[in-house]
């Protein structure tokens, strides 16, 4: 794999197409993710935000077919990968994607290992499923992997157990464990959001070395906009389900064009504020998935309300390969 | 700020001396004590009445266990804390009970800090219940007050805590804690567990009821960016013990500490065009069971020297800089 530099049109190697994922529960089917678009780019970090339950980790666990079973299912769209469709494809095939051309990096380090197992039994499994037949083939392969995410002592490191490392280094591992097959693309959900500040920086610097020396495509999952700023060239902002607004990251940091994004923006406490003055707030709370309004979902909590709300918006073209779904954005006032 | 006390407006209301938590660690064969957790490792700090003190640490550094001290959840291993001159870390449980009223705490986590079992007027009302004030109608009454202050329907008191957001959880735990009328509330992470959109609305409520209640606040929290927002002092913790304390301003303009400064620097800014030197630390924090020796901070410093590998730094005043105190060798 090589390091790209500009993007392309053909840069894109995963393009996800009108995904639908719904869940059977005892109140009946409801749906968490409702149409959702969006292109990874080689090379490239795309980033997708938004609050809890707004249907961003269901998002990636559809992409990788992981929904808990039986309640989890994708009702409809195409997830396009290689020329092949993973939202149909059988899992056998599956297998050999998921863990080798597709990564995967979760939240919690310690869910995520094998807490009875060895790192090295677990990282040389990586291996074993998609590289060699070979076990002292594998375990060396596994050192090295260790080695580049920056873990000292890796030979001593593979003999020992999750809980013998601290957090920090437990996500290097599962770091090691999801770039092991060289992937076209990691898949991160929340993958510092357990840790520490000054050890984060240390973990999103690593993220970004090894992108740039692979040419990985990130999806990074994250609900912290200063961890999207500083990590993503682009963005996706969810809100119950749908895509509020996508485009360039300078687009949707300068110049939002959803209210959402726009409250998200102006409520967070910011270094160079003014200490305890009144900060902004979104009014309300997110719905629930059971009662959805019909028409745009953020309207009972939008200072911007009007009686078309009703209707749900489309994603438009607000900017160069900036979107918004808000029937309102040319009347809104500038921030 | 300001605030109507009985006490003289310098006269701290909170003054720790060399707070010491040490907890025994057991292991072996027959769970003998031989080594113990350094968690709260000689703190000493004053929190004036009507003031935000911020304190600000990663996870392990102790900051916790300092606040559930300083309500006395924990009984400290040695120090004082002296809450308008008098010292709780000396008095027994029944000559406790009538200061308790005046420190409270609010926790992190709004759902495993609320009985799931007793409904909202029954979880607010317990403090009343607990301190035998009011009849059943006042405490009734009471309750109603304070959840219209926390910014909650009278409804809310039948309904059982489950039936509520975070955000609104964590009202429910403000409220309980504003019952007796505490002087201090010592806020342990109190929004962190929330979503952005709701942090805001819980930080807002903080402030509100400050100006509104005089209250003052022990803000514990690792959001560099909430804590200065809402703290007029904030201190940094590190392995047990204080390694820099200054005005919230002074603090983020010129921070003298290389822990405090790389702390600073890792905040990811949600500003896509931010064009600053990040301070990689390289290491993990070292384990409060064995602290290294010296300056606890010399393993991971980029400017350690050898006077630091053996010379633990006290808290001193930075030169030239009022209220500002820093413990490290160097003077960066």
């Amino acid at each position: 794999m090589t390091p790209v530099d500009a993007p392309a049109a053909n840069d894109v190697i995963l393009s996800v197409r009108d995904l639908v994922t719904t869940f059977d529960t005892d109140v009946g089917r409801l749906t968490a993710v409702d149409g959702v678009s969006f292109d990874v780019r080689r090379g490239r970090t795309l980033g997708i935000v938004g609050e809890s339950g707004c249907g961003k980790s269901v998002t990636a666990l559809s992409i990788m077919r992981l929904l808990p079973q039986p309640m989890g299912r994708i009702q409809g769209g195409r997830i396009l990968f290689e020329g092949r469709d993973l939202a149909t494809l059988p899992p056998a095939e599956l297998h050999r994607i998921r863990g080798g051309r597709i990564g995967m990096i979760f939240q919690e380090p310690m869910t995520a290992l094998n807490p009875v197992q060895p790192i090295g039994r677990q990282l040389s499994e990586v291996f074993l499923l998609h590289r060699t037949r070979d076990t002292a083939d594998a375990w060396r392969r596994g050192t090295e992997m260790l080695r580049k995410v920056g873990i000292p002592a890796p030979e001593i490191r593979m003999h020992e157990y999750p809980h013998q490392l601290s957090g920090g280094m437990r996500q290097r591992v599962v770091i090691a464990m999801a770039l092991a097959c060289e992937p076209a693309v990691v898949i991160a959900d929340e993958p510092t959001t357990a840790l520490d500040v000054t050890i984060q920086a240390q973990i999103l610097e690593l993220m970004q070395a090894l992108q740039r020396d692979l040419g990985l495509a990130v999806v990074l999952i994250t609900h912290d906009l200063g961890v999207i700023a500083e990590t993503c060239d682009d963005v996706i902002v969810m809100y119950a389900g749908r895509v509020a607004e996508s485009g360039p990251v300078e687009a949707i940091f300068d110049r939002p064009a959803h209210p959402y994004t726009r409250g998200l923006l102006d409520s967070i406490p910011r270094l160079e504020g003014t200490r305890k003055a009144r900060l902004r707030v979104i009014e309300g709370m997110v719905p629930g998935l059971r009662d959805l309004p019909a028409g745009c979902r953020f309207q009972n909590r939008c200072p911007h309300r009007v009686d078309r709300c009703a209707t749900a918006p489309a994603l438009e073209a607000v900017g160069p390969g900036h979107e918004a779904a808000c029937h309102r954005w040319r009347e809104l006032p500038p921030r | 700020m300001t605030v109507d006390t009985p006490a003289a407006p310098t006269a701290p209301l909170l003054q720790l001396e060399d707070v010491r938590m040490h907890f025994p660690v057991r292991e072996g064969l027959f769970l003998r004590s031989t080594r113990s957790c350094r968690a709260v490792d000689g703190v000493s700090l004053q929190l004036r009445a009507g003031e935000t003190l911020g304190l600000v640490g990663e996870s392990g550094c102790g900051k916790s266990t300092l606040g559930k001290c300083i309500v006395r959840l924990h009984q400290p291993t040695a120090g004082r804390i002296l809450f308008e001159g008098t010292d709780l870390a000396a008095l027994g449980q029944a000559a406790l009970k009538p200061w308790r009223r005046h420190l409270q705490m609010v926790f992190q986590d709004p759902v495993e800090s609320l009985n799931a079992r007793h409904t909202v007027g029954e979880i607010v009302a317990e403090p009343f219940v607990i301190h035998g004030e009011g009849d059943a109608r006042e405490r009734r009454e009471r309750v109603l007050g304070l959840l219209e202050k926390v910014g909650l329907p009278a409804a809310a008191a039948d309904r059982y805590p489950f039936e509520f957001s975070g955000g609104q959880r964590q009202r429910i735990g403000i409220a309980r804690a504003l019952a007796l009328r505490p002087r201090l509330l010592v806020c342990d992470e109190p929004v962190s567990a929330l979503d952005v959109s709701i942090q805001s609305q819980v930080l807002n409520l903080l402030l509100e009821l400050q100006r509104e209640l005089g209250l003052s606040y022990l803000f514990i929290a690792h959001n560099l960016a909430v804590v200065k927002h809402v703290s007029d002092r904030i201190a940094i913790m590190y392995l047990g013990r204080i390694v820099e304390l200054a005005p919230a301003d002074e603090l983020y303009a010129s921070p003298r500490h290389p822990y405090t400064r790389a702390l600073l620097s890792a905040i990811p800014r949600p500003d896509p065009r931010g064009t600053r030197e990040r301070i990689v630390l390289q290491g993990d924090v070292p384990s409060p069971i064995s602290p290294p020796a010296g300056c606890p901070f010399h393993p991971r410093c980029p400017h350690a020297t050898d006077r630091c590998r053996v010379e633990a730094p006290a808290l001193r005043a930075a030169p030239g800089r009022p209220g500002h105190t820093v413990s490290c060798h160097l003077d960066l």
